[in-house]
């Protein structure tokens, strides 16, 4: 009121009159003659048809309060009772402040409770107003389940009329958020319930129950099990989604039954060679995204047919050639187009505001196509300005886009050609160095595994890299609480050490520091255990640097690995721990700390004996690391195995059956005889 | 005796059961293209169904009914390249076209595996391969290029080989192409088409083995899905006409249609509260359009006399004027005596004619070959009617029960009670009278004007009933359905119309026939979109 104040006299006057004929429509909601209630809620609900400024004013002058009072009370006529949840429904139809007016004054447990009532005028008029509520972005969706009863009644209520059945499909399509809400409609019986309606006479009920389904069946293996099982009028309901997706079905139904199968298919319900994946729902959503479909609509059908092809190569085969899908997407970066700025002001808003999901559903649906085809990867970066896009994605304001860049970049990063070629030249390293000085966990993990990739030795990228103080930010990493970006950094370091100079290891080791180099060696992710001995194992080559590291660190090592042969592991750490011993064997003065540790040497014999090849090999590999002939002091070592009993054991390894343990073992026997 | 003979109707068993293989896929492929492509007129623009055997390079072996290709040259250089053509180019009334080709043998190893699927115009070199010309366009195998009129090709799809099926998709609509590999549209290969492409393939490889597929097998692809599309799209574009500010005049030509289409048919009771309720003028007098409905009437319901007997009394001038009008409702009126309704006929079978209420049924749209039986309603309830000499009647009815939903099978068990003339005797003597009259107005028209073969026709079918034992099953029995009487009178009708200078053509139907002929029109030009605009889907 204040503000009204000191506004012109005019504006005071219009809105003084605009709240008087407003609080008259309030008043009478308190006359004491029912029938006069009964007119005022008539005229009410004449006055506020489409008149957001008129709502607004009831709103603000208390009209919900008596209205839900009225509507609650048994001593209402059903008529009254039926005009107000009508008069509240063209409330909600308001502004997003009305919703959240309506929902602090409790319209929904009072709608809620007016679904007992047996009038199925007064059902339905509650059941369009708490649509209009639920389908608010502003409503919380917990709302509908807090009543444990409100669900099932809600499924008692389905198939009463048309329009329960439109509304209560429409509130559960919207209100089906997670896992929890899945798992609630699915046990009270959901699909039986809604499944009919699919092939109901009217539109509106149809595409809503579809749409109930693609929420139901998103990332649920119960749900889309069952699915798949379920006829509708004799036919599988995977076929009335085919039919949905016919041509000259609405655009909205044929993305919707996509997703639908999408579900199914990725739930494991539908393979991904069955026909109506491979003919049907892939050629459906590539169409989706054809520039002849709206924004909303090729963001969805990009975004979905990247699920579905993620984890199938031959589905991105077929993608990559359908339709030019690859050269469609790049159209997808050309929002908002020049033309639009200059000719249209809203068409301008509308493209800005759909640009960031555009690209970023483009960016993922090529991380998608180009996950395991070389030949598809190559097509992609052939496309117009694709490298160039990328790197802007990685530094758009948008995480979302950011996400979607790195996640393409990384697709594209597992191609040998593509690091060596594009990724050099338009030195994708350097905004991903930038993006992993900051930014979410999630960005994070997609960027490390991608730098991974070009810190391989073959990629030129990684001598650049090197330079740009990559070691410190992958040492942080190693210290995350995230498992996955610890193993990213630790095997990003693992890469750089593979075939590095001297100084290069001596960096790691350094800005590593040995406690947390121990630290990661019991890491309770396998994972990040297997880098740190790779990481070692490539720290440990070549003869000085054995020596060099070893002579620092040695006892450390030693114990770390004599830990970890003690320990509850797998083969393949066993083997990779094997195999750094075999490195250390093979240093000059590294040997000493394995022939002065006699319990390391049984160890060795006891893995030479072992069940597993593997095994056998790295540890036969050591010893004869530790008796070759040409270096100092091999025959006192020679000397002191035999008398270990490691020449019987080689002996023995001689008749082996594997060709390679056979080889190995005749090798070493041989530095005896030599 | 028994073994050779039995050995050789072996044979003969093989022979029909490959003949009856045949004929089934030959009906296959008819019902598939008059599936795909109903706005076809194949009588003015037949449909590909084979390759062509004289449109083609001397390398190419046809086999297979036409349908299987291959490669008999050298194969060494491009100058060794041969292509076949289809039989007939493609007709813009199909709106989408489609065919498959599947590649059976990509040939002897050692060779680059050149081979093009696609189209040509009539007259292109078939010496070289499709796409490499001026007027042709091309897909080509070893390395999945796209070759529009040019040698050299652009990228387009994949490679293909032994066991692809690729097809080839003709939008006659926004003329463009699009092929499949394996049932997946690899997307738009060519824009701006020309007319009249012939599907088109080329080998150039010995060894080479492809065969096509114009719609005796279903298509890998679905095509009928993308039909669908474009079905949508046009009907979309039609619904959506902008009429703009002529919104008030569309309504009223859209009334003065309909009411001048009520006037015509005479629908005398219905046009007026329509003309009142819609404020406009009716221009011709109620008891004229009287007139017309109870003429007509008399013709729907097969009292030819009366009719004749109506028209001379109210038109005076009309028939004198007209003699080969009154030939043909004469003719008509022989028919009618055979048939037993003719009220001449009818009275000496022993029953009134006033027994027999007129013709129940409105005259049809267009006359619509809607099968419509009216039948006595004592006759099937009690199976015989009593009065046995009538037992059907086409066309009447005494308590004007339409029974159309159960027309076919009742027809039939009718059928076998019908008489000549009603089964009167004396009928029959009238019939053979009023014959002979016929006979010698006949004779006389063609004295006074010349020869005219439709009558001659005319009479000469008519008089084809009498050499039947029954002539309702007879090869000429179509004569006597009722249907056959809206022709008759709706030229009676015409012809009263143009006396009152009114036009013997209500302007609806008018506008309906001028449809159907601009969109035959459009097929004759070129304009795809004819497809999916029949007319018939907007007279329901």
């Amino acid at each position: 009121m204040m503000a009204c104040l000191l506004e012109a006299p005019l504006r005071i006057s219009v809105l003084s009159e605009v709240t008087a004929t407003s609080r008259h429509y309030v008043d009478r909601l308190f006359d004491p003659d029912p029938q006069n209630v009964l007119q005022g809620v008539i005229d009410m609900k004449n006055a506020v048809i489409g008149n957001n400024k008129q709502k607004a004013n009831l709103i603000v002058l208390g009209a919900v309060p008596r209205l839900l009072y009225l509507l609650q009370q048994s001593s209402s006529s059903l008529e009254l009772r039926t005009e107000c949840a009508v008069v509240l429904g063209s409330l909600a139809m308001g502004t997003e402040n009305n919703i959240k007016s309506l929902v602090d004054c409790h319209i929904i447990p009072a709608l809620l409770q007016g679904l007992l009532c047996s009038d199925l005028i007064f059902i339905e008029a509650c059941l369009r107003c708490l649509r209009t509520v639920f389908i608010s972005p502003v409503t919380p969706v917990q709302l509908l389940y807090t009543d444990p009863t409100v669900i099932p009644h809600l499924m008692s209520l389905l198939s009463r009329s048309r329009h329960t059945k439109e509304y209560i499909t429409q509130i559960f399509a919207h209100c089906c958020k997670t896992p929890e809400h899945q798992t609630v409609l699915f046990n009270h019986s959901a699909i039986q319930n809604i499944a009919p309606l699919l092939i109901s006479p009217s539109d509106k009920v149809r595409m809503q129950a579809l749409k109930c389904f693609s929420v139901l069946a998103y990332e649920n293996t119960q749900v889309s099990m069952t699915l798949v099982n379920v006829l509708v009028d004799g036919e599988q309901l995977s076929q009335v989604f085919v039919r949905m997706m016919q041509r000259d079905k609405p655009i909205e139904m044929q993305l919707t039954a996509a997703k639908c199968l999408t579900y199914m298919c990725r739930a494991g319900a539908i393979r991904t060679d069955d026909n109506c994946i491979i003919l049907k729902t892939l050629p459906c959503l590539v169409r989706m995204c054809s520039k002849e479909r709206l924004l909303e609509e090729r963001v969805e059908g990009a975004e979905t047919l990247a699920y579905l092809m993620e984890p199938d190569v031959e589905l991105q085969r077929i993608a990559s050639f359908t339709d030019h899908l690859v050269s469609m997407l790049a159209d997808y970066f050309k929002y908002p187009s020049s033309v639009s700025a200059i000719t249209d002001i809203k068409r301008l808003d509308h493209d800005l505001k759909h640009a960031h999901e555009l690209r970023q559903a483009a960016f993922k649906l090529y991380a998608s196509l180009g996950s395991n085809d070389e030949d598809i990867r190559k097509k992609i970066t052939e496309t117009e300005n694709m490298m160039d896009r990328i790197v802007s994605g990685l530094s758009e304001s948008s995480i979302k886009v950011r996400l979607a860049a790195v996640r393409c970049l990384h697709s594209l990063s597992r191609s040998v050609q593509q690091l060596r070629t594009s990724f050099h030249d338009h030195a994708v390293w350097k905004p991903l160095m930038k993006l992993l000085q900051n930014a979410p966990d999630e960005v994070l993990v997609m960027a490390s595994s991608t730098l991974c990739n070009l810190l391989l030795e073959f990629s030129p990228s990684k001598e650049p890299i090197l330079d740009s103080g990559v070691i410190e930010l992958l040492c942080s990493l190693t210290q995350s609480d995230s498992p996955a970006l610890r193993v990213n950094g630790i095997w990003a370091l693992m890469n750089m050490a593979f075939q590095a100079d001297q100084k290069v290891k001596v960096e790691i080791v350094r800005a590593l520091g040995t406690e947390q180099l121990f630290r990661l060696l019991s890491d309770p992710d396998t994972n990040v255990l297997m880098k740190t001995l790779g990481l070692l194992r490539n720290l440990l080559s070549t003869r000085p640097h054995i020596d060099q590291i070893m002579s620092s660190h040695g006892k450390q090592i030693m114990q770390a690995v004599t830990l970890i042969l003690e320990g509850e592991h797998s083969i393949e750490v066993k083997e990779q721990t094997l195999c750094i011993l075999a490195n250390i064997a093979d240093g000059n003065t590294a040997k000493e700390l394995i022939m002065t540790n006699d319990d390391m040497l049984q160890k060795i014999k006891y893995y030479m004996g072992h069940s597993n090849v593997k095994l056998q090999l790295a540890a036969t590999f050591c010893i004869s690391n530790l008796i070759w002939n040409e270096e100092d002091g091999s025959q006192e070592r020679q000397d002191k195995l035999k008398d270990m009993g490691f020449v019987d054991i080689l002996h023995k390894l001689t008749q082996a059956s594997d060709p390679n343990l056979c080889d190995r073992a005749k090798t070493a026997m041989q530095q005896y005889l030599a | 005796m028994s073994g050779p003979s039995s050995g050789c109707g072996f044979l003969m068993s093989v022979v029909v059961h490959g003949d009856l293989a045949l004929n089934e896929q030959e009906k296959d492929l008819n019902q598939r293209l008059r599936r795909l492509y109903p706005a076809v007129n194949e009588e003015e623009t037949p449909l590909p169904r084979s390759w062509s055997p004289k449109d083609k390079f001397s390398y190419i072996g046809l086999s297979q009914n036409n349908l299987r290709v291959h490669y008999k040259g050298h194969g060494k250089t491009p100058k060794d390249a041969a292509s076949v053509r289809a039989t007939h180019p493609i007709p813009a009334a199909c709106g989408v076209y489609y065919f498959e080709v599947k590649i059976i043998s990509k040939g002897r190893d050692g060779y680059v595996k050149y081979m093009g699927i696609g189209l040509s115009a009539q007259g292109v070199n078939m010496n070289r391969l499709p796409g490499w010309d001026k007027h042709s366009y091309g897909y080509h195998g070893d390395d999945g290029h796209s070759f529009c009129s040019s040698g050299t090709g652009q990228p387009y799809g994949p490679t293909f080989t032994t066991g692809d099926v690729i097809g080839c998709c003709v939008n006659l609509i926004n003329n463009t192409c699009f092929y499949t590999k394996n049932g997946h549209s690899l997307g738009i290969a060519f824009t701006d088409l020309p007319p009249n492409l012939y599907p088109t393939v080329g080998l150039q490889t010995p060894g080479e083995v492809v065969d096509a597929n114009f719609g005796q097998h279903p298509f890998v692809f679905d095509i009928e899905d993308y039909m669908r599309e474009w079905r949508t799209k046009i009907q979309a574009q039609i619904d959506r006409f902008p009429i703009g500010e002529r919104e008030g005049e569309w309504q009223a030509m859209i009334q003065k249609m309909v009411a001048s289409y009520l006037v015509h048919h005479s629908y005398c009771a219905t046009a007026e509260v329509f003309a009142k309720s819609t404020d406009q003028a009716v221009h011709e007098e109620l008891a004229s359009i009287k007139n017309r409905q109870k003429i007509q009437k008399l013709v729907l319901s097969g009292r030819m006399g009366e009719a004749i007997e109506t028209t001379q009394q109210l038109y005076p001038s009309l028939l004198e004027l007209n003699p080969d009008l009154l030939f043909m409702l004469k003719v008509r009126q022989f028919i009618e005596m055979v048939n037993g309704t003719d009220s001449e006929v009818r009275c000496l079978g022993g029953r009134s004619p006033k027994s027999q209420d007129s013709y129940p049924g409105s005259p049809r749209l267009f006359n619509s070959p809607v099968h419509k039986v009216e039948m006595e309603v004592d006759h099937f309830s009690n199976g015989v009617s009593e009065s046995s000499s009538n037992g059907f009647l086409n066309g009447s009815s005494t308590h004007g029960i339409d029974l159309e939903e159960c027309d076919g099978d009742m027809v039939d068990s009718a059928q076998s009670k019908r008489q000549l003339c009603g089964g009167s005797q004396a009928a029959i003597e009238r019939m053979i009278q009023f014959g002979r009259e016929l006979q010698s107005m006949s004779e006389h028209l063609r004295r006074e004007r010349g020869k005219n073969s439709a009558n001659k026709k005319m009479l000469k079918d008519a008089f084809s009933l009498l050499a039947y034992s029954d002539p309702w099953i007879s090869p000429v029995g179509y004569q006597l359905d009722s249907i056959r009487r809206e022709p008759v009178c709706s030229t009676l009708n015409s012809a009263i119309l143009e006396t009152h200078n009114l036009p013997k053509q209500p302007p609806l139907a008018l506008a309906v026939g001028q449809a159907a002929q601009c969109l035959s029109l459009m097929a004759r030009t070129g304009s795809g979109s004819c497809a999916f605009a029949s007319v018939d889907d907007y007279l329901h």
